[in-house]
């Protein structure tokens, strides 16, 4: 409880009467800051039901988050191009609307609007929710990628096994509260806690 | 005859609805001063058109002094109100209607204006003559109703403006700064509706509550066509305008606005989200 709306939080989305205490990114304070300007920051977000805009088409989706920041016509192509590079099936589908897609294929597009704004950060809540193996896997890829490329993923994620095998950092939080912070050796050499959330 | 002045009327409730819808499919405002944004265009409209001798001018002149007058409204009366309980928005919009009306009744004085027709020819249909200004005004709707729509779908804004109207939130979420957006399609909704008001000015003249007589038929149109969609704005409009002309010719047209309420009773038992409705996440 409390993982979404911290995320929520950070983006400048949740209600003002949740937040307290202070966000920062780097050594900017936002906390009551709105979310495009959050956005505008460098801070991608990934929401936990995908939230795609429905009756836009896939390129209208990933054009958003283009011309938002005035990106140059070859650097959009460019951008586009690595985009479609990492999730092949968007680019057979660019002129499609966001409700028509599967719910994997919706996944992927949330994802990849959110790395077309080349963020410095990314926040993914959930993004495996409901997702058939192949695609959990497609998707532990994409993170994997992102850190390579120096993007930070800020994931909040039910499945602990899945979470330790794409993070440097493990955090369990449980009412709000924050309950175990490490890595995830330091994870994995808790028995209590690797007991209690994965049963072994 | 009548087919063409329904459609004249359908095209003239057409834009103020297209406004309407387009302010309620954005920002969810059922914008009560809607009519009062029309009646002011009107005045305005025939002020610049007595100043500068020019009806093209004086349209002109008057939709982007609306326009600018609506992006006021939004900033100062609708900003400060929004995520409050929707009456607080339908109080203000209600006052606000009450304001214009008095205001423009203070300064114009009670008696209806008249706006001299900007082309007075007529042209021949078989056995009878018909104005062709009001040709030329479903022609202005129609182009005006072009650019909304490439606006809409072909450039960047129009995007914005969409994606805010589907969901607002994760728009922000997107980097699209929704105050802009808001404030914006506010002031095009408005400046829709003034360029009603001056076109139809030369046809009805001008009446300090001219406003009245339309809003109602744009609401109905509105939630015909389907809360926030352009073109059910537009076809239920002349749908509207048809059958409140057409039926004119049998019943007194008072009484003709009894089949808007029959389609919108209609409407409403069989398809209650409209023709043509936007989802939308709040």
């Amino acid at each position: 409880m409390g993982k979404s709306t911290a995320m929520k939080s950070i983006m400048g989305i949740s209600p003002p009467a949740v937040r307290s205490g202070k966000i920062r990114f780097g050594d900017t304070e936002i906390t009551h800051w709105l979310a495009y300007r959050v956005s505008r920051l460098g801070i991608g977000y990934v929401p936990e039901d995908r939230r795609i805009f429905p009756l836009l088409t896939v390129k209208e989706n990933l054009r958003i988050g283009l011309d938002v920041f005035g990106v140059v016509k070859e650097m959009k192509k460019n951008m586009l191009e690595k985009i479609y590079g990492y999730f092949p099936r968007l680019e057979q589908r660019l002129s499609q609307l966001g409700e028509s897609l599967s719910g994997g294929e919706q996944q992927m597009l949330a994802i990849a609007r959110a790395m077309v704004m080349n963020p410095r950060l990314i926040l993914m809540d959930e993004p495996t929710e409901g997702l058939m193996p192949l695609l959990v896997e497609e998707i532990k890829e994409i993170i994997k990628v992102l850190r390579q490329n120096g993007v930070s993923v800020l994931l909040v994620e039910q499945s602990a096994a899945m979470a330790l095998e794409v993070t440097d950092r493990v955090y369990v939080m449980e009412k709000g509260t924050i309950r175990f912070e490490g890595t995830p050796k330091e994870f994995r050499d808790n028995e209590a806690l690797m007991k209690e959330l994965l049963g072994v | 005859m009548q087919a063409l002045n329904g459609l004249v009327w359908g095209m003239i409730i057409a834009l103020v609805a297209s406004g309407l819808s387009l302010i309620f499919g954005i920002m969810d405002v059922v914008n009560f001063a809607h009519g009062e944004f029309y009646m002011v265009g009107a005045y305005l409209g025939w002020l610049a058109i007595k100043l500068s001798n020019s009806f093209w001018l004086g349209l002109l002149a008057a939709l982007a002094s609306v326009a600018l007058i609506g992006m006021a409204v939004e900033i100062l009366t609708l900003r400060p109100i929004r995520g409050r309980d929707p009456l607080y928005t339908l109080m203000a919009m209600f006052g606000l209607s009450i304001f214009a009306q008095q205001s423009i009744l203070a300064l114009f004085g009670p008696l209806a204006k008249e706006v001299k027709e900007p082309v007075a020819m007529k042209i021949s249909f078989f056995a009878f003559e018909y104005p062709l200004y009001r040709l030329i005004v479903v022609g202005i709707a129609f182009i005006i109703f072009v650019f909304a729509w490439l606006f809409l779908q072909k450039t960047k804004y129009g995007v914005w403006v969409r994606a805010t109207m589907q969901d607002n939130v994760m728009a922000s979420a997107m980097g699209i700064p929704v105050k802009r957006v808001y404030t914006l399609s506010f002031a095009l909704g408005t400046a829709l509706a003034a360029t009603s008001g001056v076109l139809v000015a030369p046809i009805f003249s001008v009446y300090q509550t001219m406003g009245l007589s339309i809003i109602v038929s744009a609401f109905i149109v509105v939630v015909i066509g389907g809360l926030g969609s352009l073109q059910g704005a537009i076809l239920a409009a002349i749908l509207i305008g048809e059958l409140q002309t057409l039926s004119s010719v049998w019943i007194s047209p008072t009484y003709a606005r009894v089949f808007s309420f029959l389609a919108l009773i209609f409407v409403l038992l069989f398809r209650p989200q409209g023709l043509f409705s936007i989802s939308k996440r709040r």
